[in-house]
């Protein structure tokens, strides 16, 4: 089985990583420092950089250098930076638009989770709605590991056990949200 | 009392048991559920990782369906990320009328037409708001008397938007709880995170957070949650973070309308505890007429 898509290889980009930085920066202008972001992150421990520090990088420096740091992938969503940050600014969404640029640019060093997320987009693409056990076999084989998908972890085993997931084998084909996406790709690629 | 239910993809997979004990409860207080015809995925955390645009028009596309429908309901989303991804579509295109027509447009090669003018509400909203801690009380036959519960709120239905309880010190749990003879486990970890994706995309990290949660909720009873990321994410990393940590934890990690229909005397089949991947035999023991089970 190939991979639906190659993780961490560039195809077609459109925009470079510089360019796409552009709206993430003028967002954060108004950040004067103050470290709430980062006081309040709970995953600031594991980050290269804090969440404060990212912004300063961010603000000094060219765009290469901030798609070498983890910090934005080791983001949870939590939204505890933006409901505390005193310049209310949306700091979670800045977060997600550097995963954004780093999948649409296929950035090697964060294939991890931009490997995980497009999964979870193609298997939508395909059906609709997720389907999990697809979903975590196309995370795999996109990782090049198709020696573990998720029916051989102990996790998955579990599962499946419940019948809460089965077996699938990922298919190709028709999608049921192929306009949808193409459409969606067009419209952003046109802004 | 009558709502519009958009399940989502967990609750059809790994979150079964929460749709099932979620529409028993329900059922059980009198509320009608019209399931949304055709739904598809909200686009959970991995549309925003990928595209802007389809972490809006994904949403979109359920609310526009709501739309088409009569009566003027609520749409009612059992989980956290579904909720919030609906909940940003009904709060942005107020504020950015461009990104309305750019949702637009992708909504046209389903023939739909979004229009701003349905309401998202999460489970925990309509439990705490919409149907009252005597309406609740009144429905329990067999109260859960002494259970300490520790409730557990998670991230997506408190931030960004304070929509039905305080963001950083949630509490709307609380009375349900009380009216089901629980105890309240008091802790300040209910609004903390999970982790969410991290289990998968960086282990190292989410197994942290899972570990801390589990460590502070040491003395209660059981966890209660009304996410399947969270759920998921504290129930089925126990044996890993036990590892981690050198000790073992055995915590039982329910859906909050799965206590409920426990109290309410709901039937297995309702509540469907068989299907959770550990509630350790401790746990049921200490359920008031485990006796007579
Ligand atoms: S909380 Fe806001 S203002 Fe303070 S450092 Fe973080 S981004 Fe900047
Ligand atoms: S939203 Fe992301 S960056 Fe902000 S506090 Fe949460 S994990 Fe940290």
């Amino acid at each position: 089985m190939k991979p639906a898509f190659e993780a961490g290889r560039p195809h077609g980009a459109s925009k470079n990583l510089e360019e796409r930085l552009e709206p993430v920066r003028k967002m954060l202008l108004p950040c004067m420092q103050c470290g709430t972001c980062s006081g309040s992150c709970p995953n600031a421990w594991a980050m290269d950089f804090s969440p404060r520090h990212l912004w300063r990088l961010l603000l000094t420096r060219n765009g290469e250098e901030i798609f070498k740091s983890r910090t934005f992938v080791l983001c949870s969503t939590c939204y505890s930076c933006t409901l505390r940050c005193p310049r209310g600014l949306p700091l979670t969404d800045a977060m997600s638009m550097l995963k954004q640029a780093a999948a649409a640019e296929n950035v090697r060093m964060h294939r991890r989770s931009v490997g995980f997320y497009k999964s979870f987009m193609e298997s939508v693409r395909r059906h609709g709605r997720v389907r999990e056990m697809e979903f975590m076999t196309l995370y795999f084989l996109s990782m090049k590991n198709p020696a573990i998908p998720l029916r051989f972890t102990p996790l998955g085993m579990r599962l499946m056990a419940k019948r809460k997931v089965s077996f699938e084998i990922p298919s190709r084909g028709m999608g049921r949200l192929d306009a949808f996406f193409r459409k969606a790709k067009a419209v952003e690629d046109q802004s | 009392m009558k709502y519009i239910y958009y399940p989502g993809c967990s609750l059809e997979g790994t979150a079964l048991e929460y749709n099932i004990s979620t529409k028993s409860v329900l059922g059980a207080l009198g509320v009608k559920l019209v399931e949304l015809d055709d739904w598809t995925c909200c686009g959970a955390t991995a549309a925003e990782g990928t595209s802007h645009l389809l972490s809006f028009a994904l949403p979109a596309r359920n609310i526009a369906l709501a739309e088409k429908m009569k009566g003027d309901l609520d749409v009612l989303a059992p989980c956290s990320a579904c909720y919030l991804n609906l909940k940003r579509v009904e709060r942005e295109i107020v504020l950015d009328p461009g990104l309305l027509k750019k949702i637009n447009q992708v909504l046209e090669t389903e023939d739909l037409v979004l229009k701003g003018k349905r309401k998202t509400r999460h489970l925990l909203d309509v439990l705490s708001s919409d149907i009252s801690a005597r309406d609740i009380a009144s429905a329990v036959v067999r109260p859960v008397n002494g259970l300490r519960i520790a409730p557990y709120y998670g991230c997506q239905c408190l931030r960004p938007y304070a929509v039905f309880d305080d963001p950083e010190k949630p509490r709307s749990m609380e009375p349900i709880l009380v009216s089901l003879g629980a105890s309240v486990y008091e802790w300040d970890m209910g609004g903390k995170c999970c982790g969410a994706s991290l289990m998968s995309t960086a282990p190292e990290a989410g197994i942290k957070l899972v570990a801390g949660i589990l460590d502070a909720a040491q003395d209660a009873d059981a966890v209660v949650t009304v996410c399947p990321m969270c759920q998921m994410n504290l129930e089925a990393y126990q044996r890993r973070a036990s590892k981690m940590r050198k000790t073992h934890y055995a915590m039982p990690i329910l859906y909050l309308p799965q206590l409920m229909g426990l109290a309410m005397g709901l039937t297995d089949e309702q509540i469907r505890l068989d299907l959770n991947l550990c509630v350790p035999d401790g746990f049921l023991h200490k359920l008031p007429d485990a006796q007579a089970v």
